[in-house]
Parts: C-alpha cells; structure tokens; sequence
C-alpha cells in the first residue's frame, strides 16, 4: 500500500517578537489511503499547526523551517500558491473546529458548498447544485433542498458542521483533516458526528486525520493514534498499543487522568504536574522531563531517539533505551 | 458532620428570561430557562448539575446565588428563604456562598494583581487590612498550590489551570460553606483538569465545604459528585446518587446522554451500542407540550405530550420525571 501522505522530519515555528516559537519540532508520520489517524496533545502541543502546514494555510508568522511534506508524491512544500490552490479543497479537505465562524454569513449554504465543485471539478451550477443536495442529504441534513437556500444563522450548531463536512467531501478528497470536529458540540450532538465520521470512513475510504484532545474520541475512531508533547511526537502506534500499552510516560499520565467512567469505587486521579512548557525556551533534552516521574540525568542533556516496540509502536523515551535502569510498570 | 442537614433547598424554581418586543419583534417572547426545577443539597456533599448548553444548568447556579432574581419558586439557604431578600440582606449570606466561573480569562480583572484579586473580597466584607491581608493572601495562595510570589503578578502571566487556582482562592478568602462551581474544568487541558479536580476534592474535605458543580463533562461530574441531577430544557428530568444514575439510568433522556460519551477504551467503544438522540433541542421559547424530551424520545407515546411528567422517587433517593420509568417501562 502507497501512502496518500508521508511527513519528514517537519519543522513549523513562528517568528514572534520575542523570538522564535518552535511549534513543531521535527514531526514525522505517514498515512496510508482509506487509514484514520488521530493526533492527540493539550493546547499548544503543535497538532493544529501540522495540519496547517500540510495545507499551507500557517497563519503569519508562521514558517515552515524544514523537512518535507509528500503528498501522493508530490511535494507540497514551497508548492506555488497557484498550484495548492487546486489541491485545497479538491484533494485535501479541513474542517475547523469552530462551525460558527468558519462558514460566511452572507452566502446561503448551498453557495459555499457549490463553490469547490465550480471551481476544482468545473461543473456547471445546476450540476453543482443537485451535487451539494445529494453531499447535505449524505450527511444527513433533513429537507435538503430547502435548506440548501438557507443561510448558516439559520442552522444549528451540529448542523452547521455537518455543512463543513458536506462541503469538505464534496470534491472526495484523498484527505480529509479534521481539526477538533466535535469540541465545540454537545456531547449527544457530538456523537451523531462522530457517528457520521465513521460512517463516511467505511462509505468514500477517504483517508482520515482526525485532531483532538478527547481520548475518548480517538478511542472510538482511529485506527492509529500519534500522541504530540511540546511539538514533538512522543509516542504513536496503534489504537491498542497507545490505550492499552502505553509506553510513554505522558500517554501513561494523559489516560491516568481521566477518571473510568466505569469505576464503580472513587479512586482520586492522578494528574501530570506542573505546567506545559514554554515554547519559547525549549531546552536540551526531552521536552516532558519536568514533568515526568521518571526522569533521569540523561533526560535533561539529550533528546531521546525513538524505540520501536513493534512495526507500527514506537515511542520516544530513555527509559527504554538498552542502558537505562529497569522500572515497576505503573499501569 | 450532619450529612442529612439540608444546606440549600431549591423548591419549584422558574427563571423567565423576557425579550423586550422591539422594533423587528413586536410581540413579546418569554425563554422559559428554567421551569419548576426542585432539588435539595445537604451540608458537605457534592451534587452535580449536567446537561448540554441551553438547558438551564448555569442559570439554576446563578438564580440560587441572587444573580439573577427567581421569577417563582423559593430558595431556602441554612434555613433562610432567600428569595426575595435585597442585596442589603444578602450581603452577610456572600461571604457563605461562593462561586467559580467557567472562564477563567474573562473572570479574573487583567488590570488588577493576583493578590488584589484575592485580598478584595476581604477588603469587601472587611475580614483583614495590613499585614493580616498579605498574610492570609499568602496562605491562600499556598492553599490552591501557587507560591507567594505570584501575589505581585497579573492574571495574563498565568496558564489557564493556574487562573483557575486564582479564581478558587478567590472564593476560598471569606471562608464560605457554599460553593458554586460553574463549569470549572471546562476551559482546561486534559492533564490540568485532573490537578484542578483533586484541589476541589483537597478542599472540600479539608474545609467541610458543599459544592453545586455544574458541568457537561460527563465521566468529571460522576468522579466529583455524590449525587447527580440531569437537566433537559430546563426541567430536571432525573436525580440520583452518582453510582445509581450510571449504573441504572431511568429516564430515556440520561440514557441517551450517557451512552454518547466517548470512552477512551478501544474495545468498550466497539461493543458499546449507542442511543443516537435525532435532531436538535428544541427551542427553550416554545418548549413542547407535556413532557419535554418526547419529540425526540424513541420510547414516547400518546400520554407523554398530555401532561408534564411529575419527579417521582421510583426507588429509594432515585427520582424521575417520566411516564415510562415511573411504570417500570411496562406497557
């Protein structure tokens, strides 16, 4: 299998006032045709800014510094303007997190959709338009043809984001990015998405990257889950390796923190101290070393390489590094 | 400590929020926000408030602390039917009754320092001046987990789980009995939460405190409450004890809500067979007739739309508001 997408080694920072702000560090990551990959990490951990970079819509001052994007086996980095043109929207969709401010209020529904299916597949407006009918009812939005003349104020806010999947898929993109669909939805409006998402998955085989901080909401759609700290990837593998063998202590950390919706006995959680650091200052070493429990000499000189546990898991960590010292399994 | 004391007795309360008819609305129109909702909280417990947004859960939070006046219904503190008390007669009752608000940006004054922040609501109720202010400021401080020197700082210094620290140290300075947490956790990092939670739980057993603790996070609410009210178009629909809600919930609507959690468990989230709930919450300005909750009900029939379904104990403190549970979903 040929992979739609392949990252190396993908620098992204921004060039503030202050200085230079790495918020990707050398992230590196594949996805194969019809996968759904989930990116986890809290704010500010670099997740949204790879997706932006893959579709070169950084906002200023953001530059990619390095490394390599292929896509379908093109390189998309320094791709002229003109040319990414005609792969955004056509054979890389995005959904935004925020449904209310990324349709236009001043054009009906059924204008946004029809404008990709003008513009990238040159159908004519009436094509369009039976097209942009067919994407609403396929995404589940009752009445099609009425509210396709309706504008965004007039729709919800889970069906406003059904709108921005309708249009994303409405050119059948090779890949879909979703940047945290669901987190501004209530949770049973959140599920007819994330239902909707699976269903989309097993009917078009459009490969997913699917960007979140609910573990929930990776557990139930990914089939691989990169896990981001500080910019970096720590750990990725697939949805059974990262929640049921979590190699990372961050991972460890993140799942331990939530409280099992199953427990029947209150355990008090345990949550990662201290703060996310500041990407400002990065220092040698690995980026979680303040944080983590476990953290040794070395942590604080080096960055660690990655340790491959199997073809697909890998995690960057010392502790696992042939030398180190041997520890309890905490989970 | 008396758990069956009842500290706060909310009986039959309605807030209305009316809309001024203006010049493109000529009629007047009336959001019913909340409508005849009715609980108890006894001294040193947790009851948590769920439900997704527009169903009343923050306005119940602020009618019961006067911030907004109770259209009817009655709200007894310790004893005292504070409903119609003026703000003269409240103000002894502020220092007992506290409240955290959901954002911890837009809640705490950029322009003053964390200390000032703190050190107000003792100048306020005149609890300390001088050396006795800074000393307790200080304490308060330690108290929430951030250091003395942060008291000369601003609130843009701070991350989010730290603004929160500010803002529970804030409630904490008049020594209260009663706190309001409006959506605490919501604004935060997974990993943050988990600290947050933890402080809250640190405190309460520390200091005797009861919580009111609105939220929509689900498997959050289970961990921190003792017992659990589930609101729907503000009616409270069902309350029971935490454990009794999640292991048997009664009313279709909690089932619903319960089942579209996403679990962070791969192999749960295969199995689980979900309620997905069709359409959106209706309008809160022309709520259905009879029960709520029956246009999107799978299980409603003819009775549900006569009348409004009563809060019934259907077994020993699990009380529900539905025809069907009340019957043991018989018929």
């Amino acid at each position: 299998m040929k992979n739609i997408l392949e990252v190396k080694d993908l620098h992204t920072s921004f060039f503030t006032h202050l200085g230079e702000v790495k918020a990707v560090n050398g992230v590196s990551f594949a996805v194969g045709p019809g996968e759904v990959i989930g990116i986890v990490g809290e704010s500010g951990s670099g997740k949204s800014v790879t997706s932006l970079s893959i579709i070169n819509l950084l906002p200023f001052p953001g530059k990619i510094v390095g490394g390599s994007i292929l896509f379908a086996g093109k390189e998309l980095i320094n791709l002229p303007e003109k040319e990414m043109q005609k792969i955004r929207g056509n054979e890389i969709s995005i959904i935004f997190q925020d449904p209310m401010t990324s349709l236009n209020p001043v054009f009906t529904v059924g204008n946004q959709i029809m404008e990709p299916l003008v513009r990238h597949r040159g159908l004519s407006r009436d094509e369009a338009r039976q097209k942009a009918i067919e994407m609403l009812a396929m995404v589940g939005i009752p009445s099609p043809e009425k509210r396709i003349n309706q504008y965004p104020h007039e729709f919800s806010g889970g069906m406003r984001q059904r709108v921005m999947i309708a249009m994303a898929l409405c050119c059948r993109p090779k890949l879909l990015i979703a940047d945290e669909p669901t987190t501004a939805l209530d949770v049973t409006i959140q599920a007819q998405i994330i239902e909707l998402m699976k269903d989309l998955r097993d009917k078009t085989g459009t490969s997913i990257i699917l960007i979140t901080h609910d573990l929930g909401v990776v557990a139930e759609v990914c089939s691989r889950v990169i896990v981001m700290y500080a910019g970096s990837i720590i750990e990725q593998g697939n949805r059974r390796d990262i929640f049921y063998r979590p190699r990372h202590p961050y991972t460890r950390g993140l799942l331990r923190s939530v409280p099992g919706i199953r427990a029947k006995q209150k355990e008090r959680l345990k949550p990662i101290d201290g703060q996310p650091p500041d990407l400002l200052n990065t220092a040698a070493g690995c980026p979680f070393y303040p944080r983590c429990e476990h953290a040794m000499l070395i942590c604080a000189e080096e960055r660690p390489s990655y340790t491959e546990f199997s073809s697909a898991h890998k995690a960057a960590c010392w502790l696992y590094h042939p030398l180190a010292p041997r520890v309890e399994r905490s989970i | 400590m008396n758990r069956e004391e009842i500290l706060v007795e909310v009986s039959h309360l309605k807030k209305y929020f009316a809309s001024r008819p203006g010049f493109f609305r000529k009629r007047q129109t009336v959001v019913k926000a909340v409508d005849d909702v009715s609980f108890q909280i006894h001294r040193g417990e947790t009851l948590g408030l769920v439900g997704e947004s527009g169903c009343g859960k923050t306005t119940v939070g602020r009618t019961i602390i006067r911030l907004y006046p109770a259209t009817a219904g009655k709200i007894v503190y310790a004893g005292l039917d504070i409903t119609n008390f003026t703000e003269k007669q409240m103000f002894p009752l502020r220092k007992k009754i506290q409240m955290i608000f959901q954002d911890p940006y837009a809640s705490l004054n950029a322009r003053m320092t964390v200390g000032d922040i703190i050190g107000e609501p003792l100048d306020i109720h005149g609890i300390a001046a001088g050396r006795q202010r800074k000393e307790m400021i200080m304490e308060l401080l330690n108290k929430v987990g951030l250091s003395p020197e942060h008291a000369s700082r601003y609130p843009h210094e701070f991350s989010g789980g730290q603004r929160q620290r500010i803002g529970i140290a804030r409630a904490m300075a008049v020594e209260p009995e009663f706190i309001i947490c409006d959506e605490p956790l919501s604004a935060l990092d997974v990993s943050i939460q988990a600290q947050v939670v933890n402080l809250l739980e640190d405190l309460q057993s520390k200091l005797g405190l009861t919580y009111l603790f609105i939220a929509h996070d689900l498997s959050m609410v289970k961990h921190i409450s003792n017992r659990i009210g589930v609101m729907y178009l503000g009616k409270l629909v069902e309350l029971a004890s935490s454990n009794d809600l999640y292991q048997n919930p009664l009313h279709p609507y909690t089932r619903a809500l319960l089942s579209a959690i996403p679990v962070p468990d791969p192999d749960t989230a295969d199995q689980k067979q979900r309620i997905i709930l069709e359409g959106d919450v209706p309008s809160p300005i022309n709520p259905p007739e009879g029960c709520r909750f029956r246009t999107r009900c799978r299980h409603a029939r003819t009775g549900c739309g006569e009348s409004t379904p009563e809060m019934k104990e259907v077994e020993p403190g699990h009380f529900v508001a539905c025809y069907l549970a009340h019957d043991g979903y018989s018929g």
